[in-house]
């Protein structure tokens, strides 16, 4: 028998779930309080700012466990932010213009928040390594 | 019946888009981010058909909101999409970017004609 032990995998799947339950509840808030494509953009960017400063943490200085990554990358930082509803209210946006602006915003921003959780995560490690 | 708590309903999606999402993935695992492009075309098409398909209140926070809002994910998308910049596979980065929104874009748009052909 190869592969991790059963309860591992366990434990990995209720991480997974727990921050899976989390991230889309929060998603959920703020499309309520933030109809619409805004609100999007806004879990879209500050979930990339997140999760660039945790997989680059993950690189420069590791303080973040594993299991810490599993839920918070993985369960719910990935399910807080989503490419489906981006997409669908792009398509659903009543101009043209409007569609074209809001992919620009989306992707500008979101690989400024990946780059800026990187600088962070170097800041936080003391430096470029 | 007492209606379900939305937070119920929208959490229960999510954590089995996200459970689905790392099984999904995994499968296309390499060296080119192919598993989040598959999970992102998947998950818009999938919502596009609870969106069209005109689906009742529990299913859209279940379904839509929750499991395909969950599978599909931008973060991970944005951060492969730099890591192939800071590789300065600039090539690799835009064609990345370009076949999330083309296919995600793509695969709504068949959502829409599916419901249109059997309603």
């Amino acid at each position: 028998m190869s592969g991790p032990h059963p309860l591992r995998t366990l434990e990995s799947i209720a991480l997974i779930a727990i921050g899976g339950f989390a991230g889309a509840n929060l998603r959920f808030l703020v499309a309520r309080l933030l109809p619409g494509a805004g609100g999007t953009l806004l879990v879209n960017v500050v979930g990339s700012f997140v999760l660039g400063f945790v997989l680059y943490e993950a690189r420069y200085t590791g303080i973040l466990t594993e299991r810490a990554r599993l839920v918070l990358a993985t369960g719910f930082l990935s399910s807080l932010t989503t490419y489906s509803t981006f997409a669908l209210q792009t398509t659903l946006l009543a101009r043209p213009l409007w569609m074209v602006a809001n992919v620009l915003a989306t992707y500008a921003l979101g690989f400024s928040g990946v780059l800026a959780g990187r600088t962070l995560a170097r800041r936080v490690g003391g430096g470029d390594r | 019946m007492t209606a379900i708590d939305p937070a119920h309903l929208v959490g229960t999606g999510g954590a089995l888009g996200a459970l689905a999402r790392v099984y999904v993935s995994q499968r296309f695992e390499g060296e080119y981010p192919v598993g989040t492009l598959v999970v992102n075309v998947l998950g818009s098409l999938a919502l596009g058909l609870v969106t069209f398909a005109g689906a009742g209140e529990t299913v859209v926070l279940m379904v839509g909101t929750g499991a395909c809002g969950s599978f599909t994910t931008f973060s991970s998308f944005s951060f492969e999409t730099v890591r192939l910049i800071e590789e300065d596979e600039i090539g690799r980065a835009a064609a990345n970017a370009l076949a999330n929104l083309a296919g995600s874009l793509a695969a709504i748009g068949i959502a829409w004609l599916a419901v249109r052909a059997v309603g």
